[in-house]
């Protein structure tokens, strides 16, 4: 029986009874996978807005014996970690807004949404700050852009204890600054590099300000990449030149882009991070998804068609309540038929960055590994 | 060759206790110091040099190896194709060493089981030997890749290393004793055994953490419990310089080790016995003196019981 229920089944409830079960717990309340969400004050309709795939994506609440609390309860699997907001509907008029009850919000460039964590999910130690963590610089750079006929800017991290006396590998990341902000991506390579998991490396994280146009394989972009940023990399910092040693990361759409590059100039890296990619794809008929997904449509076609060999290993990571986990999925035999290593790992969890934070740790250790059994300090 | 006297510490980043160990033994003047371990960065020992008064000699293996290597590009080479081999011998022992444990845990799994109890322990038992077997057999192989590079390039007889060693002899004969910090434990062993070091010392007191504590043993010890890929298998790298006998020095052992774990650590200890294993966190200390051992109060040891014990006197 849930708090909800107990609560439910008095013979009487009056608005002390509300107020100690508000008080007394925190909300959403978690119950094991039962998920309670509570919202306290005047509408027509309350509902609750998230992003599961194969869920209706709006769920109603129901007005609890007449007060002004409304309830809806969920089966949410452990370790489930789901953003959603609420939908408050009064005389017509439909407003979206952050959970009241819950302080827990994930932010993203839209702004933030509530989130709950199901029984289980625990933010990783290593995407936090550590006092014990040596910390790397981030160093803001320009490239005067042929491809693009204007100036880009790349914010450059340096891993603590950098020396130019060393060569370091080179990871390209897309949606570099959206990293930054809302994934920890900083803390995280502090930290892994700190706990010696993974190697000591450069991170180009490049930005754009025509993402859905420039990430869906436009060619201008892979020149970008590949004959503009790598060698403006190379000529600044000390890197490895072998493909082995340099990466392309993204997520969304920032993965296709990954993927389009390494396919268009195979063997210049071997290492792809591709998160919740955007690799949707027809077998007949035309995208439901619009118009900004054709390009990618046709990428896809063309990579299923002809995959060559667009790198040596690649991490596949995908939420499983995402609408892109059919195609990620699809995506993992297609490149392993290629010869490439590949690892994919699902999460319960939806297309967002704290999910794409959490799987950092996996992605990156996979492709550039430390030197933990080496190194005693 | 066995040395009479070491003082093996914990890590010294956050918090240092060498200072106070050199003072201990009644140590003046000079201190050499081996930072190879820390690669690049081995000059970069300014904080060592202010914890012990400016008293420090840096030894400079890291760099004097890269002199060598430019100057004698045959030994390189050579030196190269020797760590390759080393190398692959060590991923092939990986692969067998995996399939071993996997079945010593199993079996240690299954000892409460009922109607197992007094069935596992000979298998448990014989399963240990293998692993044994296996690690002794995993030094051999890699000594005998030393033994075959050292009578084929006589690398002591080399004017580029001959003449380092002649520095470093006269460099240490003015030191009271010499402290080797972490780092790279493979590289920090190379280098100290490329140039003898051990050898040139005359009697003076080793102080030794992290890696540097590792390489004095007679046998070498990877281990990490939380790897991010992997199930962290404790592997044996090869046989370190012998300067001390009977131990596995363990440093981050707090971190790296499930020491709650009670079915690890009894395999990990039972595995690696007699040799007894000193888990090093910072502030830990245990001194080896003429071929007997002694702990600081709170320095550890795993038993093969699966509990951790004082070192004690």
């Amino acid at each position: 029986m849930t708090k909800l229920t107990e609560l439910g089944s008095k013979p009487s409830i009056g608005p002390t009874d509300i107020d100690r079960f508000l008080r007394d717990n925190r909300f959403p309340l978690v119950e094991g996978r039962t998920v309670t969400f509570v919202y306290v004050g005047s509408a027509d309709e309350v509902k609750l807005r998230h992003w599961i795939s194969g869920l209706p994506t709006s769920q109603p609440f129901q007005r609890f014996q007449g007060s002004p609390m409304w309830t809806l309860t969920l089966d949410i699997p452990e370790g489930s970690r789901v953003e959603y907001k609420l939908e408050i509907v009064r005389g017509g008029h439909h407003q979206l807004i952050q959970d009241p009850l819950n302080e827990n919000l994930a932010r993203d460039p839209y702004g933030a949404n509530s989130v709950v964590f199901g029984e289980g999910y625990v933010q990783p130690d290593w995407a936090k700050p550590d006092g014990e963590a040596r910390l790397g610089e981030i160093q803001e750079q320009k490239i005067e852009s042929a491809a693009f006929g204007e100036t880009r800017d790349v914010l450059v991290y340096v891993p603590a204890r950098f020396r130019t006396t060393r060569r370091y590998p080179l990871l390209v990341v897309h949606d570099g600054p959206d990293y930054l902000k809302f994934a920890s991506l900083r803390t995280v390579l502090d930290n892994l590099i700190h706990r010696l998991e993974v190697q000591p490396m450069v991170v180009a994280l490049t930005g754009s300000p025509h993402r859905l146009v420039e990430y869906a394989n436009d060619e201008r972009h892979a020149r970008f990449i590949v004959d503009e940023l790598v060698p403006m990399m190379e000529a600044r910092y000390p890197l490895l030149p072998q493909a082995s040693a340099r990466g392309l990361m993204g997520a969304s759409f920032g993965g296709v882009a990954s993927l389009a590059t390494a396919w268009r100039r195979p063997g210049v890296f071997g290492n792809l991070l591709l998160q919740s990619g955007s690799f949707v794809f027809t077998d007949i008929g035309p995208n439901d998804r619009g118009p900004v997904f054709d390009p990618v449509v046709r990428f896809m076609g063309e990579f299923r068609a002809r995959p060559g060999r667009p790198a040596d290993q690649a991490y596949v990571s995908c939420g499983t309540y995402e609408g892109l986990i059919y195609y990620n999925r699809s995506i993992v035999p297609l490149l392993q038929s290629t010869g490439m290593q590949v690892k994919f790992t699902e999460a319960r969890d939806g297309h967002n960055w704290e999910n794409w934070r959490d799987r950092l740790r996996e992605g990156l250790t996979t492709l550039f590994p430390g030197q933990l059994m080496m190194v005693y300090e | 060759m066995v040395h009479s006297r070491v003082v093996l510490l914990g890590p010294q980043r956050l918090q240092p206790t060498l200072a106070t160990a050199v003072a201990s033994l009644g140590l003046r003047g000079k201190l050499g110091a081996v930072t190879a371990g820390w690669e690049e960065r081995e000059n970069e020992d300014q904080e060592l040099s202010a914890h012990l008064q400016g008293r420090t000699v840096n030894l400079a293996l890291y760099e004097r190896a890269d002199g060598v290597f430019r100057y004698d590009t045959e030994l390189h080479k050579a030196t190269r194709e020797r760590q390759d081999r080393i190398r692959r011998s060590q991923e092939l022992y990986r692969l067998r060493l995996a399939h071993l444990l996997e079945a010593a845990r199993e079996l240690k799994r299954r000892e409460t089981r009922p109607g197992f109890e007094e069935l596992v322990e000979p298998q448990l038992e014989g399963a240990v030997q293998a692993l044994r077997e296996l690690d002794r057999e995993h030094v051999q192989r890699i000594r005998a890749i030393h033994v075959e590079f050292e009578l084929k390039w006589r690398p002591f007889e080399r004017e580029s290393v001959a003449l380092q060693r002649r520095e470093l002899e006269a460099l240490l004969k003015e030191c009271s004793g010499l402290c080797i910090a972490g780092g790279h434990v493979g590289i920090l062993l190379n280098r100290l055994r490329m140039f003898g070091i051990l050898d040139l010392l005359r009697g003076q007191p080793i102080f030794a953490w992290s890696a540097g504590a590792m390489v004095l043993t007679e046998r070498i010890v990877l281990f990490h419990d939380f790897p991010p890929q992997g199930s962290g298998d404790p592997e044996v790298l090869e046989a370190g310089l012998g300067a001390i006998e009977g131990v596995v020095a363990l440093p981050h052992a707090d971190r790296r080790l499930a020491l709650a774990d009670a079915t690890r650590v009894a395999l990990f200890a039972r595995r690696f016995a007699p040799a007894r294993c000193f888990a090093l966190p910072a502030r830990a200390r245990v001194d080896w003196k003429d071929g007997h051992w002694t702990g600081e109060p709170g320095t550890r040891e795993l038993k093969v019981t699966g509990e951790l014990a004082e070192v004690g006197a």
